[in-house]
């Protein structure tokens, strides 16, 4: 019981320090930190409309931090994955500006398109790392530079319309290569709300309960020992770039199939980032990541009123999402020197070796 | 009925506490909605600063701003969202000012058809796609960028100007040509040397500003320039790499200056190296748009707005200008000035009325074909695909290095 008070506070107490370090610091510049907390609460809450700016950011967001669960059990640094949503971004976007097809059949062939501009990105990445040893971070860093330059390529390029126009972005899609919202007050698309549960219950599913969910953990856990003990760690490796990779290309083609309604550069915008920073943040526990995620798009998507309302830097938003990164590692590490002081209250389940995996087996 | 009858009370006491709100609330809130910083020494500022000029200059008004947004810098919302927490903080005019934002306001025109919707730069109001609540105003920046051609070929010693371009569009193009137009006129006839012996070179670094490891870096493109022999860069993106990496230079010893681009205080950066700045300011545009809506006699337009030929520098009047800059020597500055003149002269003769200076045959496409033969004015803006023009110029013209597309 201790141990779960303890634990509750650890998860609490720094989301009320961060938001208390970011009032001091509000007040610092000579504002309200009561108004500015009100104003992002009424950004995120005050009706249909703002909320659902909310949820369309939370779509994306969570999916990509769903994807990276994957990545992570699997012991993998998955930089690339805003390249992968940019590759669903674009590969959906040919589809989009290309197909003549019933709307019915155009928009699931869409989202195929950006699973398979995810999935393929990521398999390079893949490749690089199992084929020819290089490690998936400069993998994935090269491959997000070339796939920002390939979508401005085609913007500029290719998918310039006809009368030349701004270069900022390609033509609208037409309208029935849309995500279609769920109503007009409550901009959401029914159909990625239901791809995101999908893919939330799959990943934990997965992971939990299948034999290569601890292939993964395996895998993630001592690569070495689990090669040894049997499990094809490369092919483990692989798979998990390319599960993420399809995920991050769904997140990739809701950008522009709802969000923009056409293509436009660095469209994945840093979410992938965020998806990272997320995913640390909850100790790669899949059943926490749609809650932390719609605690990040309630704070951005709020802070646009913010923004406006008050007129205060545009950052500030991010500072306060920094101090509550900073301080959910700080009670991590707290946490951890205080099991290792206490190692009376490690259970089975807290640390598991490839060998505790197996019996699990 | 008890219950009810509280209801009513309260109900009575909300009136009565908003009524005053409401009775005393004559102010004019407009939205300003930017895609850069509002302190980038470029493009944004300007804007901005066109919109402090409504506050100051209007009584009432109020600006309520956006800035940085785009999918990188605020993924989490868009040009839809803004306008509806602008709407909902009482705006009843939006300024959009980017062509990035060209269809999303589009979008938001048909959301909000009470509301007036300003977009810069676009032509939706031209070619008649726009909802009537929406219109395009543009400044004429043509005119200044041959003032800046021309401070560029007064000054350099080399006979090569270099110009950093951000990405290739009708605009970019149209405002690169008006730049060598003006270079190479005070070349052959202010600095009395041989029109064929400049070199105009432009090199596009593929957006409007530096992301890195996706656009040329503009401050390694700039040094290149004056590594391959230039002296003078014209900077043509929204941020200030140009005029910072001249003053570098010209710390070190070199010889080199800069024309900046889009905002009157750029010349900050490096002022004795500086030639001088085309620059726009929207402040007076603003205002006149402000008042108008104000008064109800606001119309949809396409704007494609001139200086005021009387003082291209006037704060309260002229739309674009050009700020000589204290590195354009005093000989430099008084052809400079003859050459302005003569602008004006052109500008305010009837006959040349919707034609540019120098914008005269024979001129040709990069590629060869003529735009306009001897002596025939290319129009301002003719339907694209009807007739060339200076609006929808489709290549750089002939005597430019650097691509067309």
């Amino acid at each position: 019981m201790r141990t779960r008070s303890m634990v509750f506070g650890l998860t609490i107490l720094p989301i009320l320090a961060s938001l208390l370090i970011t009032a001091v610091l509000i007040m610092l510049v000579g504002a309200d930190p009561r108004a500015v907390f009100e104003k992002v609460w009424e950004g995120a809450f005050r009706d249909l409309r703002s909320f659902s700016q909310v949820i369309n950011f939370w779509i994306p967001l969570t999916l990509v931090s769903m994807g990276l669960i994957v990545t992570f059990t699997a012991g993998l640094w998955n930089i690339g994955v805003e390249g992968q949503m940019g590759m669903g971004a674009v590969f959906a976007t040919w589809g989009a500006l290309t197909l003549q097809l019933p709307p019915l059949i155009l928009i699931p062939v869409e989202i195929l398109l950006a699973m398979l501009g995810g999935g393929l990105w990521a398999a390079l990445v893949g490749i690089l790392k199992t084929r020819l040893k290089v490690h998936e971070i400069f993998g994935g860093v090269a491959l997000n530079a070339l796939a920002n330059i390939a979508s401005i390529y085609l913007i500029s390029g290719p998918w310039q319309p006809a009368e030349g126009g701004s270069v900022r972005a390609t033509p609208p899609f037409p309208a029935d290569a849309l995500l279609p919202p769920m109503s007009p007050d409550f901009g959401v698309s029914l159909l990625a709300l239901v791809i995101v549960g999908v893919v939330i219950v799959s990943v934990i599913v997965a992971l939990r309960g299948t034999r290569w969910g601890l292939q993964l953990k395996a895998t993630g856990k001592n690569a070495r020992s689990a090669l040894l003990l049997g499990v094809p760690t490369g092919r483990s490796a692989m798979s998990a770039f390319i599960v993420c990779g399809m995920v991050a290309g769904i997140a990739g083609g809701y950008r522009v199939l709802f969000t923009y309604g056409s293509l436009r550069p660095l469209v994945s915008g840093g979410i992938g980032f965020l998806g990272l920073l997320v995913v640390l943040l909850v100790s790669i526990r899949a059943l926490w990541v749609p809650l932390v995620t719609f605690i990040f798009a309630a704070i951005l998507g709020g802070s646009t009123r913010l923004k406006v309302a008050l007129q205060l830097d545009a950052s500030l938003a991010g500072v306060l999402q920094g101090f509550l990164v900073l301080a959910v590692l700080f009670s991590n590490g707290l946490r951890e020197r205080w099991r290792e002081t206490n190692p009376a209250h490690l259970s089975e389940t807290d640390i598991k070796t490839p060998e505790s995996l197996k019996a699990d087996r | 009925m008890p219950r009810k009858l509280s209801l009513l009370i309260l109900l009575m006491f909300i009136a009565v506490a908003i009524a005053p709100v409401a009775a005393q609330d004559e102010e004019f809130v407009f939205g300003m909605i930017l895609v850069g910083p509002r302190d980038d020494n470029g493009w944004s500022q300007a804007h901005f600063e066109g919109g402090q000029y409504v506050e100051e200059t209007v009584p009432g008004a109020k600006m309520v701003y956006f800035e940085k947004l785009n999918p990188a810098d605020a993924p989490e919302t868009t040009l839809l969202d803004v306008v509806t927490e602008m709407v909902d903080q009482g705006a009843t005019v939006i300024f959009t000012t980017s062509d990035e934002f060209e269809e999303d306001t589009a979008g938001a025109a048909a959301a909000f058809p009470d509301v007036t919707f300003i977009n810069v730069s676009g032509d939706d109001a031209y070619t008649g796609e726009a909802a009537p609540n929406l219109s395009n105003v543009m400044g004429e920046m043509e005119w200044a960028k041959m003032i800046a051609g021309c401070a560029a070929a007064l000054a350099t010693e080399t006979g090569s100007i270099s110009y950093l371009g951000p990405l290739i569009n009708f605009e970019t193009r149209r405002l690169v040509a008006s730049a060598y137009l003006g270079a190479r006129y005070c070349y052959e006839n202010y600095a009395g040397k041989d029109p064929a012996e400049l070199t105009f070179t432009v090199t596009w670094i593929g957006f409007w500003f530096n992301i890195p490891g996706v656009t040329l870096d503009p401050t390694e493109v700039t040094n290149d320039f004056f590594d391959n022999g230039a002296d003078v860069v014209i900077s043509g993106i929204d941020t200030t790499e140009g005029i910072v990496v001249a003053g570098q230079r010209a710390a070190e010893g070199q010889s080199v200056w800069a024309v900046p681009y889009d905002f009157a205080g750029a010349c900050e950066q490096a002022p004795e190296i500086c030639l001088g700045v085309p620059y726009f300011h929207w402040g007076p545009v603003y205002q006149n748009i402000v008042s108008e809506i104000q008064a109800g006699t606001w119309e949809q337009t396409w704007d494609w707005i001139g200086p005021d030929w009387m003082d291209i520098n006037n704060p309260d009047t002229s739309a674009v200008g050009f700020i000589e800059g204290t590195g354009l020597s005093e000989e430099d500055k008084t052809s400079l000035d003859a050459f302005i003149a003569e602008m004006t002269a052109y500008a305010t003769d009837e006959a040349n009325a919707d034609t540019f200076f120098l914008w005269e045959g024979p001129l040709s496409y990069q590629d060869g074909t003529e735009i306009a033969a001897e002596g025939e004015k290319l129009p301002a803006v003719a339907p694209l695909g009807e007739a060339p023009s200076v609006w929808y110029l489709e290549q750089l013209l002939d005597g430019i290095t650097g691509a067309s597309s």
